[in-house]
C-alpha cells in the first residue's frame, strides 16, 4: 500500500492509503480529525473547508497524493494557537452564530481565507466579499456570519 | 395535586368532543370552541403551589411532572371586522396536545445535585441546533441561583417508560417541559437549603444561595456539593413548592450565548459520524435510481468485495450495504457495483401526474349563501427537500442477541421499540443513545438511518458507521409534501363575509410515533376523534382576522413519498395562500394591506406584531420600480408573528452571474416581530428567527425538488437551491418582544417561516403586478445544472479542488 507523508495543524504523519482516497477521508476517517465536515462529496457544501499553506481548500476534492509533506495543511482544530483563538473563532462566539455548528468549522476556515484574500488584493470585507463564500448553513445563520467576518476581520 | 384539574379539563374535551361529532363541520367546531374557550379562561391562573417527588438515593434526586401553569390568552376582542368565531388553535392548540400527551409519565424527569457541586439533568428531548440545551441551563439556573457552567444538560438515551414524553417536534420542548424543570430545579434548592440550615444551626430564612454555595448570617458557607448527601431522601416522598417569582428573575430572559460555542468553533464538538465506537467503520448504501427502488441482486459481489478498503458488503432492504476503512473507498465500492434494481414506490410519476391526482382529491369549496363579490384563488406548492447538512447517519452495534445504536433522533423510544422489532430482539435488548444532530428541520423525528445501521450491522455482524451520501439524501430523503391551497373569499362593500380554505397534500408521514402521541390527547380537543394530520392541522391552523365565516380544511392523498414534519408543517404554505388572498382582498376594498390586515386582526396581542413590524419597516414608504414591501402575520405556538419584508426583482438583479448558483429577486431587507410568550433566551429565539427566515427565502423564491420518472431529480445542492449568501437579505431586524402579556414560554424553533413566507410572496406579486400560482416561484424554470446520473447513484469526488484555492 502507497505511503503517503503530509504536515497536518504543525503534525508530520504518515498515512498507507491508496493514491486515489481523497484526502477528507484521510484526515477524518484515518487520522480521526472531524472538525472538516462531509456534506456533499463534490465541493459543492464546502463544509469541509481546511487550508493548505493558508488558503481555503476543499478536501473532499482533493487526492491524498496530490499534496505533499511539505504542504501545511491546517483543519479547524489547528487555527487556534493552544488555547488562544484565532480571532474569527472568537467573533463567531462573541456573535452567538452557531446554530448546529455541522457547518461552522468550514464557514470559520473560509472566512478566515476571505479576509486574507482581500488583504492582499487590497479589497474591503464587505458584503460583496461576504458573498463571495459558497458554504451552504442549512440552519441560515447567515447573518451573524456576516456581523462576525466583519468583526473577526478587524481583529485580524 | 392536578388530578383535578386534568379531571376536569378531561370533563370539559369529552363534552366538545361529543358535540363535534354529532355535527361534523368546522362551525360545529368553532361552537364548540368558544364554548370551551369560556370555561378555560374562567380558571384561576394565579400564583400557586406544585408537586415534585423527592427521589429515594445516596444523593439529592429530585422529579417533577407537568402541570397545566396557566391557560393561554385572555385576548382582547377586535372591535372591528366580522367576528369570526374561535378557531381550535386560539383555546387549545398542539403545543396544549403534546404538553397533555405528556403528562401521565414526567414526573420522571429528575434534576440530580452531584456530589462536585454541579447539577445534571438528563434532557428527554433532541437538539439539533436549536438551543434546548443552553435554554434547559438557564431554566435550571434560574430557579437554583446558579451559574450556567454549573449545570450540566445532556441528552437523555431512549427511555420507553418515558412513554410520549421523548418527542421533539412542534417547537414544543419549552413549553412541555419549562414547569417540570422548575418544580424540580426548586425542590432540590429548598432541601439543600434545609440541610444548610441543619448543618450551620442557623434559620433557614436567614440564608442566601448564591452561584451553588450557600452563605449564613455568621458568612459560613456550604457549597452544593457538600450538602447533597444531606438533602437527600431516603425514600421517595411527595413535596409542595412555590417557583421563584417572575420579578426576580436574573438568569431567564437575558440573551446567552449557546454553551457549546466554543466547542463547536474550535472543531470539538461530535456528531454521529464524529464520535470514535471500536470496530464501527464507514458504511454507505447504494441505492435504486427510483425513489423507495429495492434491490434485486448484485451481479459483481466478489469484485466489490476486493475492492481496496473493502471489508464487508451485504444486501439490505434498501439497498446494498458496503463497509470499509474510509467513507472515500465506500464511495468508490457502490460506484463500482452493478444492481439489478425492482421499481420504486412513485414509479412513472412526476410532477403533473401527483398534482393532477391531488387535484381530483380536492375538498369542495362551499359555495356561498351570502351576497357579494367572490374571490376565489388556487396556489399550488411544489416538493421541497428537508435535508439537513449533517446526511441522515446512525452508529449500530448489533451482535450477540443485543444492539447498541448511536444516532441523532427525535423520538428515540419508537426508533428503540422498531428497531427491536425488525431484529427480533426484546426492547431492553436494544440500547439507543441520542447524539446532537447538525441540523433537524423535522428530519430527525425519523429514524431511518438507525434502522438501517441496525439491519446492515446485524447483517455483516459487525458494528458499523452508517452515513447517507448527499445525492442519497437529497433523492431518497424526507420531502415537505406538494400541495395545492385553494381560498375563497366573499366580500361586501367593507368587509369580508366568509373566508374559505382548503388545503389538499400529498400525505405527511406522521408514523413515527410523534401522530400517537398528538392524537391520543388531541381526541380530548374540540373537535374530538380526527385523522392524525387532520388533527395537527385542526391544531396549527389560524386565520388571523376577523373575515366572518372563517373554515380550514385538510385532505391529504398517501403516494408512497417520503414525507415528513418539515419545519413549520403546513403552516408555510397555508400561511402563503392566505396572505397573497388577504392582498387581494384588501385590493378589491381599496385598502392599504396593513392597514386591512390591523383593522380586522382578530386580537389585540396579534395587532401588536403586526403594528411593531410596520412601524420597525416603515411600512408605505416610496419604493422604485420593480421593488416592493410585502407585510403578512402567522399565528402559532401560542404566540404571534408578522414579518415585512422588500424585495427586488429588477432584471439586474434578478439575472445577476453566480456560478452554480439561482439568484433570481432578492429580498433586501426583513423585519420579523415574534412575541414567543415568555422568552428565556432572547438572543437564541432571534437566532431561531433568523434560520426560519432564511427557510422561507428558500421555500418561496429558490429551492424545490422535481419529480421526474419516478425520481427527484436533485442530487445535491449545487442541484437544490437552499439560500446562500448571495440571498440572504443584507438588512435583517428581528423584533423578539419581551414583555408579551403571556407569561409562560410558548414555541420558537418554527415559527420564522410562515409570516415570512407569506410576506415574501406578497413582495413579490406587488413588485411584479404578478400574483404566482405555484412556489417556489422559479419551479418552471429550465434546470440551471446537469442532471446528476442515476447509476451510479453517488456522484465522483471530483479531484480538481486545488483548482479552486482562495
Amino acid at each position: 500500500m502507497p505511503e503517503h507523508r503530509l504536515t497536518i495543524n504543525g503534525q508530520q504523519v504518515t498515512v498507507d492509503v491508496d493514491d486515489d482516497v481523497r484526502l477528507l477521508w484521510v484526515i477524518r476517517d484515518i487520522l480521526g480529525i472531524t472538525g472538516p465536515k462531509y456534506g456533499c462529496g463534490i465541493n459543492v457544501c464546502k463544509a469541509c473547508t481546511s487550508h493548505i499553506n493558508g488558503r481555503a481548500f476543499n478536501p473532499c476534492s482533493v487526492r491524498v497524493c496530490d499534496v505533499s509533506e511539505d504542504d501545511e495543511i491546517t483543519t479547524i482544530e489547528g487555527l487556534a494557537d493552544g488555547d488562544e483563538l484565532h480571532p474569527m473563532q472568537q467573533a463567531w462566539i462573541d456573535h452567538d452564530v452557531a446554530q448546529c455548528g455541522y457547518c461552522q468549522p468550514g464557514q470559520i476556515m473560509a472566512a478566515v481565507a476571505k479576509v486574507r484574500q482581500c488583504a492582499e488584493e487590497g479589497r474591503d470585507v464587505d458584503d460583496a466579499a461576504i458573498e463571495e463564500i459558497r458554504n451552504i448553513c442549512r440552519c441560515g445563520t447567515y447573518n451573524r456570519i456576516r456581523a462576525a467576518i466583519k468583526a473577526g476581520a478587524a481583529n485580524m | 395535586m392536578p388530578a383535578h384539574r386534568a379531571a376536569t379539563r378531561r370533563d370539559i374535551s369529552r363534552a366538545d368532543s361529543a358535540a363535534a361529532e354529532a355535527a361534523h363541520t368546522a362551525e360545529a367546531r368553532a361552537e364548540a370552541a368558544t364554548r370551551n374557550a369560556r370555561s378555560l379562561l374562567r380558571r384561576d391562573t394565579g400564583r400557586r403551589k406544585f408537586l415534585g417527588y423527592l427521589v429515594a438515593a445516596p444523593t439529592l434526586v429530585v422529579a417533577a411532572e407537568l402541570t397545566r401553569q396557566s391557560v393561554f390568552g385572555a385576548p382582547t376582542a377586535n372591535a372591528l371586522g366580522l367576528p369570526s368565531p374561535p378557531q381550535t388553535p386560539e383555546v387549545y392548540d398542539l403545543l396544549d396536545a403534546l404538553r397533555d400527551s405528556m403528562r401521565p409519565t414526567a414526573h420522571l424527569v429528575r434534576v440530580e445535585v452531584r456530589k462536585d457541586g454541579t447539577v445534571h439533568f438528563a434532557l428527554p428531548r433532541s437538539d439539533n441546533g436549536q438551543g434546548i440545551i443552553t435554554s434547559t441551563k438557564m431554566i435550571i439556573a434560574e430557579e437554583m441561583d446558579l451559574e450556567l457552567d454549573q449545570v450540566d444538560v445532556t441528552l437523555a438515551d431512549a427511555r420507553p417508560e418515558l412513554m410520549f414524553n421523548q418527542i421533539t417536534g412542534g417547537s414544543s420542548t419549552t413549553f412541555t417541559t419549562y414547569t417540570a424543570i422548575r418544580v424540580a430545579a426548586a425542590i432540590a434548592r429548598g432541601r439543600l437549603l434545609d440541610a444548610a440550615a441543619a448543618l450551620l444551626e442557623q434559620d433557614k430564612g436567614t440564608l442566601t444561595s448564591r452561584a451553588g454555595l450557600i452563605t449564613g448570617l455568621n458568612g459560613r458557607s456550604l457549597p452544593f456539593g457538600e450538602l447533597t448527601e444531606a438533602a437527600a431522601s431516603p425514600v421517595d416522598e411527595v413535596v409542595e413548592v412555590v417557583l421563584k417569582d417572575r420579578k426576580d428573575f436574573r438568569v431567564i430572559g437575558t440573551p446567552q450565548t449557546k454553551t457549546d460555542a466554543r466547542d463547536i468553533v474550535t472543531g470539538r464538538k461530535k456528531f454521529t459520524t464524529d464520535l470514535k465506537i471500536p470496530g464501527a467503520l464507514p458504511t454507505i448504501i447504494c441505492r435504486a435510481p427510483d425513489l423507495n427502488g429495492t434491490p434485486a441482486g448484485i451481479d459483481n459481489l466478489d469484485e466489490v468485495r476486493s475492492m481496496p478498503g473493502v471489508t464487508d458488503v451485504a444486501v439490505v432492504p434498501t439497498g446494498i450495504a458496503v463497509r470499509a476503512k474510509t467513507f472515500g473507498q465506500c464511495i468508490e465500492a457502490a460506484r463500482a457495483m452493478q444492481v439489478r434494481w425492482k421499481a420504486g414506490t412513485v414509479a412513472g410519476e412526476d410532477d403533473e401526474s401527483i398534482l393532477a391526482k391531488l387535484r381530483r382529491a380536492e375538498l369542495p369549496l362551499a359555495v356561498p349563501a351570502v351576497a357579494g363579490d367572490v374571490l376565489e384563488r388556487s396556489f399550488t406548492f411544489y416538493f421541497r427537500s428537508n435535508s439537513a447538512l449533517e446526511t441522515n447517519c446512525a452508529i449500530a452495534d448489533v451482535r450477540d442477541g443485543k444492539a447498541e445504536i448511536w444516532a441523532p433522533l427525535k423520538n428515540p423510544i419508537v426508533a428503540q421499540q422498531d428497531i427491536a422489532k425488525r431484529l427480533g430482539l426484546p426492547s431492553s435488548a436494544v440500547t439507543v443513545h441520542v447524539v446532537q444532530g447538525g441540523g433537524s428541520f423535522g428530519r430527525r423525528l425519523f429514524h431511518d438511518a438507525a434502522l438501517e445501521a441496525a439491519q446492515v450491522s446485524k447483517a455483516m455482524g459487525k458494528p458499523v458507521k452508517l452515513m447517507w451520501t448527499r445525492a442519497d439524501d437529497s433523492r431518497q430523503g424526507r420531502v415537505h409534501p406538494m400541495a395545492t391551497s385553494r381560498v375563497r373569499a366573499v366580500v361586501a362593500a367593507d368587509s369580508v363575509l366568509s373566508f374559505e380554505q382548503r388545503h389538499t397534500s400529498v400525505a405527511t408521514d406522521f408514523g413515527h410515533g410523534f401522530g400517537e402521541a398528538v392524537t391520543s390527547a388531541a381526541a380530548k380537543a374540540p373537535g374530538g376523534q380526527l385523522g392524525v394530520a387532520a388533527t395537527i392541522f385542526e391544531l396549527t391552523q389560524v386565520t388571523p382576522y376577523d373575515f366572518g365565516v372563517s373554515t380550514r380544511l385538510l385532505n391529504e392523498v398517501e403516494f408512497g413519498f417520503n414525507t415528513g414534519s418539515m419545519r413549520n408543517v403546513y403552516s408555510p404554505d397555508v400561511a402563503t395562500a392566505r396572505e397573497l388572498m388577504v392582498d387581494q382582498i384588501a385590493a378589491k376594498l381599496g385598502k392599504d394591506p396593513y392597514e386591512f390586515r390591523t383593522a380586522t386582526v382578530k386580537y389585540d396581542r396579534w395587532r401588536a406584531v403586526l403594528d411593531r413590524a410596520a412601524e420597525e419597516a416603515n411600512w408605505g414608504k416610496s419604493m422604485p420600480a420593480g421593488t416592493a414591501q410585502g407585510i403578512a402575520m402567522h399565528i402559532e405556538y401560542k404566540g404571534a408573528s408578522a414579518c415585512v419584508v422588500e424585495i427586488d426583482c429588477r432584471d439586474e438583479t434578478v439575472n445577476r452571474p453566480i456560478r452554480e448558483g439561482v439568484t433570481g429577486p432578492r429580498v433586501t431587507r426583513v423585519t420579523f416581530v415574534v412575541d414567543v410568550g415568555l422568552v428565556i433566551n432572547p438572543r437564541g429565539v432571534e437566532a431561531q428567527m433568523m434560520g426560519g427566515i432564511n427557510d422561507a427565502l428558500a421555500m418561496t423564491l429558490t429551492s424545490s425538488l422535481h419529480l421526474v420518472d419516478g425520481h427527484f431529480v436533485e442530487a445535491s445542492w449545487d442541484n437544490y437551491f437552499y439560500t446562500r449568501q448571495w440571498n440572504t437579505p443584507p438588512e435583517m431586524n428581528i423584533v423578539v418582544i419581551e414583555d408579551s402579556p403571556s407569561d409562560e414560554p410558548g414555541g420558537a424553533g418554527e415559527f420564522g417561516v410562515a409570516a415570512t413566507c407569506g410576506a415574501v410572496a406578497c413582495a413579490y406579486a406587488r413588485a411584479t403586478g404578478k400574483v404566482p400560482d405555484y412556489f417556489p416561484i422559479n419551479h418552471k424554470d429550465p434546470f440551471p445544472f446537469e442532471p446528476k446520473p442515476l447509476v451510479p447513484p453517488i456522484p465522483p469526488a471530483p479531484t480538481n479542488g486545488l483548482d479552486f484555492i482562495y
